[in-house]
């Protein structure tokens, strides 16, 4: 899709005032929060579990490339076929002949957040295909023609009875007329479609939540199943997976799959966690005749060798997000692109460029829970804060900004100007404030009196106080 | 014991009597305060907008003017957490000025910190009694990690009734320039705070951030709330008896007592 992140402070402003989505998002907050921290409080070796995953992480970044060809070296052993893709257009132009070589008509997704960076439907629906969403959140956002608001729960701003109004509009053709009203019957319908899309599709198509590098494996974690009818029912099964997520072993992967649920959704485990191995053996009663693994780099090399380098230990489990109180009051939308909430004020810049999302590092007021909740520890405030640096440096903040700042570091750094400057100022504000003890108005404060009153500063600053009481002091003990 | 008072920005300009409070909780276990004339921030405007070249200046100046002393106290989480952890960082690449500012950090101290590790205060003056909740500031939670000894040392006080509040973790979206930038955010993200502050029932919020005070109140007076916020120095030295922050006047005594 293409980036909006250009107009964040409109989107942010606007899904502020959208009671629809405030409710879905109040209805959403605690729950992620909640369950989270149910699940750690009964994993006494969380901390161990972090620290043995970061070492994995941090050991095969360093070794990319190598087990990147391992992996290849395996999926080749097991019959598949692995296309490297420098960037997202090539990403698309090799799923599109796959799909032609496969005489598609329909292909069916599984969810996948690197299908929508590469935006795969949009390629796929260009040339022809039916691609169809087959999670449920993916479907339903895919009916409403919008974008994922959270990279675990694409759908988490929608409510009930937008979710039964899409289908009603949709679901016509299928000769579905009937009035949705609970939650089963919403799912129970979108079941029934999908089982015919399931049945006719010619390709299925899934993320990966890991690459398996000494077995050649792709592995997805869903809790709805459609990713295995997905990927087992069609003749051809295309992954689309980025490089970042290759991982040695499958000793390595159980230490990640155990933080990724329980980060994610509070889960201990996902109802599905299914491992590909190729194609279809001789042996095997059913399964996909072709196996491709797409890898798409996308900036992602350059990453490892400069300062975002961090980012790529990213498992996607959305828990950043989840505990941002920044994306809690906006959702995702406001963000613009793909990924929402501190990953993705990091990733949308690397990836749209730092002047199309400049906006986006400075949405957060570096509170640190990102960090702090994150299962890989990724310093997000850190490189949110190389964003800003590289923001001033290249002059991309607005004039006013950088006139404001340089003011007041010019005035700040010499301390004889500031002393006089600041004293003047605090005496007359508190003059003026002394008596309701706060602004409900000031000139050169709206942004903050817009919502807020200023309390009023005593007349006197510290530092002016402190002097004369010590010059009082001095005084009276010489006399 | 001398020590040397980084009395904070905002502290000096909106809130001298937490500034006094401080000085007298120190004076009261036995320290000599001293306050270097030439302090004026601690650079985090400049730091988080990105202007690494002015924050630097301004943490150099910092440096030069707090270096002789073993012991530096800010009543501030988010300061203390600037000059102990981020100063460092600033001067990664410049190993003279790496290595004065990682010796100077050491030395510092937010001042719950220092009242609880190493004053190791047991008693403070009862003359504060009330229900207090107590917003836990970011830095406080996550780069001083005062959250239990902040506990610790309004327990001192027996009169003090605190109230959790129910989601002690959320931030109230104060943020330095943030709250200016994106005002509506911080809006609704002070608002959450205030909801929950009001749910304790406490008639008094308090915390250790001059900037989280000022966001808070600003909110709570614009929403004629009644409840009163106060600096957690002010609340352990028995010095409320002045305005609360962002209220009127109306004892008519306005000149801060030590």
């Amino acid at each position: 899709m293409k980036s909006k992140s250009h107009a964040f402070k409109q989107q942010a402003a606007d899904a502020l005032v959208n009671v629809s989505l405030q409710k879905a998002l109040l209805n959403a907050k605690d729950g992620f929060i909640v369950k989270r921290k149910k699940a750690m409080d009964e994993l006494p070796e969380f901390e161990r579990l972090r620290t043995k995953a970061i070492e994995i992480k941090e050991h095969t970044l360093s070794h990319l490339d190598q087990y990147l060809e391992y992996f290849e070296q395996q999926v080749i052993k097991s019959g598949g076929t692995v296309h490297w893709a420098s960037t997202t257009t090539q990403a698309q132009q090799i799923i599109v002949e796959l799909c032609k070589q496969a005489n598609a008509r329909t292909v069916t997704k599984g969810k996948s957040m690197v299908g929508e960076e590469a935006a795969i439907n949009d390629a796929l629906e260009a040339a022809g295909f039916e691609a169809i969403e087959t999670d449920l959140g993916e479907y339903i956002i895919q009916l409403a023609n919008e974008p994922p608001s959270h990279i675990i729960a694409p759908a988490i701003h929608k409510s009930k009875q937008e979710i039964a109004d899409l289908f009603k509009d949709h679901h016509k053709k299928y000769n579905f007329n009937s009035k949705l009203e609970t939650i089963p019957e919403i799912v129970n319908e979108a079941r029934e479609v999908l089982r015919e899309k399931f049945i006719n599709a010619d390709v299925g198509i899934t993320g990966a939540n890991f690459l398996v590098a000494e077995t050649g494996s792709t592995l997805i974690v869903t809790n709805e199943g459609n990713g295995d009818l997905t990927a087992t029912l069609p003749k051809t099964h295309i992954v689309i997976s980025s490089i970042e997520k290759v991982v040695p072993t499958l000793e390595d992967t159980s230490v990640l799959l155990r933080l990724l649920a329980r980060s994610a959704t509070g889960q201990e485990i996902t109802s599905y966690t299914t491992f590909f191995n190729g194609p279809k053996r001789n042996s095997d009663i059913d399964g996909p005749e072709n196996f491709h693994v797409v890898l798409l780099d996308n900036g992602r090399s350059n990453m490892l060798q400069n300062e975002n380098h961090e980012m790529l230990k990213c498992i996607h489990c959305g828990a950043c997000l989840n505990h941002c109180p920044v994306y809690s009051a906006i959702g995702g939308h406001a963000y613009g692109w793909v990924y929402p909430g501190p990953m993705g004020s990091v990733l949308t810049p690397i990836m749209q460029g730092l002047d199309e999302a400049k906006d986006l590092p400075f949405a957060s007021t570096f509170c640190g829970r990102c960090e702090e909740v994150c299962p890989l520890s990724i310093p997000l405030p850190k490189l949110l804060r190389q964003h800003r640096n590289h923001i001033h440096h290249d002059k991309l903040n607005t004039s006013r900004s950088r006139l404001g700042l340089a003011l007041w570091a010019f005035v700040a750094s010499r301390p004889a100007l500031y002393r006089p400057l600041s004293n003047s100022f605090i005496r007359a504000l508190g003059w003026l404030g002394k008596k309701s003890g706060r602004f409900s108005w000031l000139p050169f404060a709206s942004a903050w009196t817009q919502s807020k009153d200023l309390p009023a500063p005593a007349a006197q600053s510290f530092m002016s106080a402190w002097t004369q009481q010590q010059a009082k002091k001095k005084s009276s003990e010489n006399e | 014991m001398r020590v040397a008072l980084f009395a904070s920005c905002l502290v000096d300009l909106f809130r001298p009597n937490a500034g006094f409070a401080t000085v007298s909780l120190l004076e009261n276990a036995g320290c000599i305060v001293d306050v270097p004339p030439e302090q004026t921030c601690c650079g985090q405007p400049a730091y988080n907008n990105g202007d690494k070249d002015n924050a630097r200046d301004i943490a150099k100046q910092v440096i030069n003017e707090f270096s002789d002393y073993e012991y530096i106290i800010v009543p501030s989480s988010s300061c203390a957490g600037m000059m102990i952890k981020h100063y460092p960082q600033l001067f990664e690449d410049n190993a003279e000025w790496y290595k004065k500012a990682t010796d100077f950090s050491a030395h510092c101290y937010d001042l719950v910190t220092f009242l609880h590790d190493i004053l190791k205060i047991t008693s403070v003056p009862v003359t504060y009694q009330g229900n207090i909740t107590y917003h836990d500031s970011c830095s406080s939670l996550r780069e001083t990690r005062v959250k239990d000894k902040t506990r610790h040392l309004l327990a001192c006080n027996e009169k003090i009734n605190l109230l959790e509040l129910g989601n002690p973790e959320a931030c109230c979206g104060f943020g330095g320039t943030f709250c200016v930038k994106y005002p509506e955010i911080s809006e609704s993200m002070v608002n959450d705070k205030i909801a929950d502050i009001e749910a304790t029932g406490a008639d008094t919020v308090v915390s250790g951030d001059m900037g989280c005070l000022l966001n808070i109140a600003g909110r709570l007076k614009r929403l004629n709330k009644p409840i009163k916020v106060f600096h957690i120095a002010e609340v352990l030295a028995g010095m409320t008896g002045i305005a609360a922050i962002g209220d009127a006047d109306d004892t008519k005594k306005s000149e801060p007592s030590s």
